[in-house]
C-alpha cells in the first residue's frame, strides 16, 4: 500500500467514525426513542457484558459451528455431484436442466417440509443449511467442468488416463475458481439458513439470542448480536478470499 | 429436435412418475410427503379458493416494494461513488462495515420497531436489495468508455444533466443485470422473512400447512413458489434480451 492509498483508508475511518458519533449523538437526544436505538455506547457495553458473564461466545460458537457443518457437508456433497454431473456429457444433458429450475428458488421454503420431516431439532437445521448451500456449488462446479479447455481433454485422452484421473488431475483443477465463487457464495447462504433455523427451532445460536433480545425489548443486547452477526459474515468472507488467493496463486502466475 | 427438446422434461417425469407408484403401492401416510397427484389436487384447490393468489399478492407486493425502495437507494448510491472516486473511497469502510450484515439478522430489529406486516418486511427486502445493485451499479458507472465522460466535460453538461444523458443510459445494460440479480434476492428474502416471523404471505402459508400436517398443501406452496421464482427469472431474463439485445447477456456471469 502506497501512502496516498494508506490516507484514503484514513479519511474512510474516520467518515465511519463520524457516522458512528453521529449514532450517538441521535441516541443521547433521543431522536429515537432508545427501546428501539441503543447508542453506541450501550451496544458495545452490552457485548462486552455478553462475552464476560453472559452466554454470548456460547450463541456465538453455536452459530459458527452450525454454519461450519452444514456448509462443508454442502461442499463435499457439492462438489461431488457437480462432478459427477459436470463429468459426463449424458447426465450434463438430462440432470442439468432440471437444477437451472431449482437455481431461482428460494431455498427457505425447504424449511417446513424439513420440520415436518424432521422435527424442530439439530438435524433438521444442518439438512436445510446443507441443501440450501448445495445448489450454488453443485451448479459452480458443472458449469467449471463444462468450461474446460477441450485440448486438455485431448491430451487426456491419448495419455490414456482414466475418467477418475481425468477429473482428479485436469477438470478438478481447472474447475477451481469456479467452484471456489460458488463456495463463497453458499458460505452467505449458510450463514442466513443457520440464523433462520435458530430462530425457528431455538437451537443455541445468535438467531435465537437476537430473537430472545427482540422479545424482551433488550435492544443493546439485541444490536451486540447483529453487530457479530455482521461480523462473522465479514470475517469469514475474508478467510474465504484469502483460501482462494492461497489455492488459485499458481493460476495466475501461469498466465 | 424434438428429442432434445425433450429430454431435459425426462428426469422430473420419470421422478414424478416413480413417486407417484411407490405413493400408491405402499398406500403412503405421511406428515411430510404426498403423492404428486394429491400434490396437484391441493394445489388447484388451493388456487380456486383463493388462498394462493391472495398469499402471492402480499408476498410479490412486499418483495416489489422493498426491491424499488432497495434498488432506487443501490442506483443513486452506486452511481454517486461510480461517478466520484473520492467519495467512493471515503465510504469504503463504512460500506464494507454494514454490507456483510446477513438481511435476515435486522429481522428482529425490524420486529420490534414496525411489528408485524408489510413494512417490517418491505425494510428487510429493500435492505437486502440495496447491495447488489450498489456495488454492480458502481462498477458499470466506472467501466463507462471515458471519452463519454469527456465530451460530456467538453459539452459543459451540468452534473444532473451528465447523468441522465450519458451515465445512465450507457450503464443501463449492467445496471438491469444488477436489477434482475435484486428481484431474485428480492422474491428469496421475503419468502424467508414469512417463513420466520411475518404471518402474511406465500411463506407463512406454507408454515400454516406444515403445523395443519397437510403434506399435500405444504408441497403444493412449495411448487408454487418454486414455480414463481422460476417464472419471475424467466421473465427478467426475456426482458432484458428485449430490451438489450444478446449483447446485456454478455458481462452476466451465471
Amino acid at each position: 500500500m502506497n501512502r496516498a492509498a494508506i490516507l484514503w483508508r484514513v479519511a474512510s475511518i474516520l467518515v465511519a467514525a463520524g457516522l458512528i458519533a453521529a449514532w450517538q449523538l441521535a441516541a443521547n437526544l433521543r431522536l429515537v426513542s432508545p427501546v428501539f436505538l441503543p447508542g453506541p455506547d450501550r451496544a458495545w457495553a452490552a457485548l462486552v457484558r455478553g462475552f464476560s458473564s453472559g452466554d454470548l461466545a456460547g450463541k456465538l460458537i453455536g452459530t459458527l459451528e452450525h454454519m461450519a457443518y452444514g456448509w462443508l457437508a454442502a461442499s463435499i456433497a457439492g462438489i461431488a455431484l457437480g462432478a459427477l454431473i459436470g463429468s459426463s456429457k449424458m447426465m450434463r444433458a438430462y440432470v442439468a436442466p432440471s437444477l437451472e429450475f431449482l437455481r431461482p428458488l428460494p431455498v427457505s421454503a425447504i424449511i417446513p417440509v424439513a420440520i415436518a420431516m424432521l422435527g424442530l431439532t439439530r438435524g433438521m437445521a444442518l439438512f436445510v443449511i446443507a441443501f440450501g448451500a448445495i445448489w450454488p456449488i453443485v451448479l459452480a462446479t458443472i458449469h467449471g467442468f463444462a468450461a474446460v479447455e477441450p485440448r486438455l481433454y485431448e491430451v487426456a485422452r491419448s495419455l490414456q488416463m482414466s475418467r477418475a484421473a481425468i477429473i482428479g488431475k485436469i477438470a478438478l483443477p481447472s474447475a477451481l475458481p469456479d467452484i471456489l465463487a460458488g463456495m463463497r457464495l453458499s458460505l452467505t447462504v449458510a450463514l442466513i439458513l443457520s440464523v433462520v433455523c435458530e430462530i425457528l427451532a431455538g437451537l443455541d445460536g445468535l438467531g435465537q439470542w437476537v430473537l430472545l433480545s427482540a422479545r424482551a425489548f433488550r435492544s443493546a443486547d439485541l444490536f451486540a448480536g447483529v453487530i457479530l452477526l455482521g461480523a462473522t459474515g465479514y470475517l469469514t468472507s475474508i478467510a474465504m478470499s484469502l483460501v482462494e488467493q492461497r489455492l488459485l496463486a499458481w493460476q495466475t502466475a501461469a498466465r | 429436435m424434438s428429442l432434445d427438446r425433450a429430454r431435459p422434461l425426462l428426469l422430473p417425469l420419470a421422478l414424478t412418475l416413480a413417486f407417484e407408484l411407490w405413493a400408491r403401492l405402499t398406500h403412503l401416510q405421511s406428515d411430510s410427503l404426498a403423492p404428486p397427484s394429491a400434490i396437484l389436487a391441493a394445489l388447484a384447490a388451493a388456487l380456486a379458493d383463493l388462498s394462493i393468489p391472495i398469499a402471492t399478492r402480499d408476498t410479490l407486493f412486499a418483495a416489489f416494494a422493498g426491491l424499488a425502495i432497495g434498488s432506487a437507494i443501490g442506483l443513486s448510491l452506486g452511481i454517486a461513488f461510480g461517478i466520484s472516486r473520492p467519495l467512493d473511497r471515503l465510504m469504503e469502510v463504512t460500506v464494507e462495515a454494514i454490507r456483510p450484515i446477513p438481511s435476515i439478522a435486522l429481522l428482529p430489529i425490524a420486529l420490534i420497531a414496525l411489528g408485524f406486516g408489510y413494512r417490517m418486511e418491505i425494510v428487510i427486502v429493500a435492505f437486502a436489495c440495496v447491495w447488489p445493485m450498489l456495488i454492480l451499479t458502481r462498477s458499470a458507472v466506472r467501466s463507462i468508455e471515458p471519452r463519454l465522460m469527456e465530451m460530456s466535460r467538453a459539452l459543459r453538461l451540468s452534473a444532473p444533466q451528465r447523468i441522465a444523458k450519458i451515465v445512465i443510459p450507457a450503464a443501463l445494460p449492467r445496471i438491469f443485470v444488477a436489477f434482475r440479480l435484486s428481484a431474485g434476492i428480492a422474491l428469496i428474502v421475503a419468502v424467508t422473512v414469512e417463513i420466520a416471523i411475518n404471518p402474511i404471505g406465500l411463506g407463512a402459508g406454507i408454515m400454516l400447512a406444515q403445523q395443519a400436517l397437510r403434506a399435500d398443501l405444504m408441497l403444493a406452496y412449495l411448487l408454487w413458489i418454486g414455480v414463481i421464482g422460476y417464472a419471475l427469472n424467466i421473465l427478467l431474463i426475456a426482458a432484458q434480451r428485449r430490451l438489450f439485445g444478446r449483447a446485456a447477456l454478455a458481462g452476466d456471469n451465471p
